[in-house]
């Protein structure tokens, strides 16, 4: 007998913002457990489900899945959005790591130090929009559909959607050199599962303030070298 | 008609060595493009193959795939190295990108700073001796079968002892408490496909020297 899936995540986005979209999108409902405090996160490691001592970790199907990719990947395929046959997944699996990486560094964004936040904003830019938005854009336009793969909705749209919106947090006209995107972005924001998503009250988190920033930053005991390790590792050319 | 695979990349671990040996434990030959210099790179960008701008690219089946875990789940799949269904993709999944982490660590490595190199070595032992090797351990143990899901080789598999190997690199005795992973290693090993891939004159590539370092730095400056 299945129940709804069970998250285990703090009170934030982070890395289990997608998983949610996901869910939402499929229109599955599930249940949050969301720990406030580093004791109830050492709690959780304590009960022996998290496979590396890390959240997400998701209830679900009898399993206690970790590692974001993993538990992504499982949701996409069980709510087929996973596309029809290997070629699109390894298209849709190809546009979501790209949006992983663009979404990272925004998710650690608030983590930087005050004299970097500037430099790293603008980076954050940059490269949203000469680097991945200009991909999506003309992914839409070579072949003229509705969704980037196989002319139906699929995991990669749903991120899309999330990673444009999370972008627009941090400059409101980011898109305004992609006609296209402008366009997927309200008619993928339609869909009714989505559409419910995105009004208030639905399981979707807000971004980082200063409060949840602190929160954050107690629950997982984030060191201050990890901030500059973590972003370095994101802005680092490869 | 489709000819082998292409892999574009330096020559050198980094980000391709999971796929040389993903390949070749699927007992697939593969072409190799190196890129030496700044220009070999910006050519690869300027002729559009590069869907972010970015390597590791594999030509296969007619597409030009990017991204290391898209060309890692489409060779698994296509091979046969990722499970029976779904539920044992989702924990082959799991494994691997627990595999991956560690294997971030090792890989960027060899190109720390010095100042940064001691704290990020003794970092990298502590998490594959308590955190990953332990995990890996305990799956081992819990079925007591010969591969970590489904009792058959899979992508987890191949990338696990992958990084067996290049841990032990930095770390001789990482091994010395997990006698089920040390076994899958040994069995690994022993496949017919990953052994001639462990003999001298296959493609897999020795841990990066200090020279080869600097070489590889100045391509992506």
């Amino acid at each position: 007998m299945a129940g709804k899936p069970v998250l285990h995540y703090f009170n934030g986005r982070g890395r289990m913002e997608s998983i949610r979209w996901l869910l939402a999108a499929a229109g599955v409902e599930f249940e949050e457990e969301l720990f406030e405090t580093h004791e109830e996160f050492e709690k959780l490691i304590q009960g022996g489900t998290l496979m590396y001592e890390q959240v997400p970790m998701v209830e679900i199907d009898g399993m206690n899945l970790v590692q974001t990719r993993a538990i992504l990947r499982y949701i996409a395929a069980k709510y087929d959005l996973y596309g029809r046959n290997l070629k699109e997944q390894a298209w849709i699996d190809m546009y979501v790591e790209g949006l992983r990486d663009l979404s990272d560094m925004i998710m650690y964004f608030p983590l930087s130090l005050p004299d970097e936040k500037e430099m790293n904003l603008e980076y954050i830019l940059q490269r949203a929009t000469t680097r991945f938005f200009p991909v999506y854009e003309k992914a839409l336009r070579d072949h003229g559909q509705d969704f980037l793969v196989g002319n139906r909705l699929s995991w990669a749209d749903i991120q899309l959607l999330e990673v444009i919106l999370m972008t627009e947090e941090c400059k409101a006209s980011v898109l305004s050199g992609f006609p296209l995107l402008q366009e997927f972005k309200v008619r993928i924001s339609h869909i009714p599962t989505i559409n419910r998503f995105l009004q208030v009250g639905s399981q979707r988190k807000p971004p980082l303030d200063e409060e949840s920033i602190q929160t954050a930053k107690d629950v997982f005991r984030f060191e201050h070298g990890l901030f500059l390790k973590n972003m370095s590792t994101i802005v680092a050319e490869y | 008609m489709s000819g082998k695979p292409i892999l574009h990349y330096f020559d050198g671990r980094g980000r391709m060595e999971p796929i040389r040996w993903l390949l070749a434990a699927a007992g697939v030959e593969f072409e190799e493009k190196f890129m030496k210099t700044r220009e070999d790179l910006q050519k690869l960008r300027n002729d559009g193959d590069l869907m972010f701008q970015q390597v590791p690219l594999v030509e296969i089946d007619g597409m030009k795939l990017v991204q290391t875990k898209a060309i890692m789940n489409y060779i698994a799949m296509k091979y046969n190295l990722y499970g029976k269904d779904m539920k044992e993709r989702a924990l082959i999944d799991m494994y691997s990108e627990g595999v991956a982490d560690l294997n971030d660590m090792v890989i960027s490595y060899p190109y720390l700073p010095p100042a940064e190199k001691e704290a990020s070595l003794a970092n990298l032992k502590d998490k594959a001796r308590n955190r990953y090797f332990p995990a890996f351990e305990k799956v081992l143990k819990s079925h007591g079968q010969d591969y970590l899901v489904g009792n058959k080789l899979s992508k987890a598999d191949v990338s696990l002892v992958q990084v067996i190997y290049h841990t032990e690199e930095l770390d001789s005795s990482v091994m010395a408490n997990f006698p089920l992973l040390k076994a899958l290693r040994t069995r690994v090993s022993n496949l017919p496909t990953v052994k001639k891939f462990l003999q001298p004159g296959s493609k897999r590539k020795p841990s990066e020297d200090e020279k080869r370092i600097e070489e590889i730095k100045k391509i992506f400056s």
